[in-house]
């Protein structure tokens, strides 16, 4: 069988898992949560240092940027000037180029503003960024982000830390039939048989975070979501049987006695 | 005296700091940190040549946890 090699935007990756780095209790649980997920690449946020306390631990103390890959993101960005200026200093802070762009649209539902979101990739791509983006699954607009150069489409499953799993399994579908660049399930995944079934539609990955930090033992449910995501790509790659309306025996009916 | 705004708060530094004194006196300087100077984002490169000065408005990012 061919090796099964991911790369988004010319790195390879081991894993199909990406998770983020919020809501956790501290950064000890964090990276061990990450350690346990087994994957290269989390999602960090970029805020104001705490100035107030200078012994305080930064997450960079606790992830080796050497050794992980620290995927921006502009989660809490409402319109285009704000995500370009937190993806400016985070290119800035070790020459990230490769970033997840979010711009968010309504405060309640978390939804990306996509006229915002495809205004930001251009302009992005043109400065050289690598963009993966946080859209919504509605496959035109997915298709748009990708005509501007996007470097990975990242549908919702359903609205962030909603944990709802994918709601919409055929425009995922469709999305990932249409798309040339890798597709990754951003958003609302509740728990590890949801990102089997991502990976089973034939996701390239999924980014996981709330449904491992909000779990009652994260480190568990990490190794869990690795397990569902290597099981569900295998699982797409070996390809499922055909559904019949009727029972088909699974023992031969030759020499029944 | 000089006053400057540092992350949103007003403090008040010697004059003739640059900004990578500042970052000194906050133990800044071997962290993967970005720096904002009234708007506009200072390349490391620059951070001993650029001072301070009254009414500068400073912002220092660095990574947190996030989705």
């Amino acid at each position: 069988m061919k090796k099964d090699i991911f790369k988004i935007a010319g790195i390879k990756l081991k894993s199909r898992l990406i998770v983020g780095t919020g809501k956790y209790k501290n950064f000890l649980e964090t990276a061990k949560a990450v350690n346990a997920s087994g994957a290269d690449m989390v999602t960090v946020a970029v805020r104001r240092v705490n100035i107030l306390d200078k012994k305080k631990p930064l997450l960079t103390d606790y992830l080796n940027p050497k050794k992980i890959i620290l995927l921006p993101n502009t989660a809490g960005c409402f319109n285009s000037k704000e995500a370009l200026r937190t993806l400016r200093l985070a290119r800035e802070m070790g020459g990230w180029k490769l970033v997840k762009l979010e711009v968010l649209g309504d405060k309640k539902t978390l939804y990306p503003n996509m006229i915002e979101t495809v205004k930001s990739t251009k302009t992005l791509v043109k400065e050289g960024f690598k963009v993966m983006v946080y859209c919504t699954d509605d496959p035109i607009l997915a298709r748009k982000l990708e005509d501007c150069g996007a470097s990975a489409i990242m549908p919702l499953a359903s609205p962030i830390g909603s944990g709802l799993g994918i709601q919409n399994k055929v425009n995922i579908s469709i999305i990932i039939k249409q798309s040339k660049v890798p597709v990754i399930v951003d958003a609302g995944i509740g728990t590890a048989s949801d990102a089997t079934i991502a990976m089973e539609l034939g996701c390239d990955g999924v980014l996981i975070n709330s449904a491992i930090a909000n779990s009652k033992n994260p480190q568990l449910m990490a190794k869990a979501f690795k397990d569902a995501v290597a099981s569900g790509r295998n699982s797409y790659l070996a390809g499922r049987m055909k559904k019949n309306y009727f029972a088909k025996a699974s023992s031969p009916t030759f020499g029944l006695i | 005296m000089a006053k400057i705004q540092l992350n949103g708060k007003k403090i008040s530094i010697r004059p003739n700091l640059s900004i990578y004194d500042l970052l000194k006196k906050y133990k800044l300087t071997n962290k993967k940190i970005a720096i904002e100077y009234n708007g506009t984002i200072i390349p490391k490169s620059r951070f001993k040549k650029r001072y301070l000065k009254d009414k500068d408005i400073i912002e220092i990012v660095n990574f947190i946890g996030g989705g």
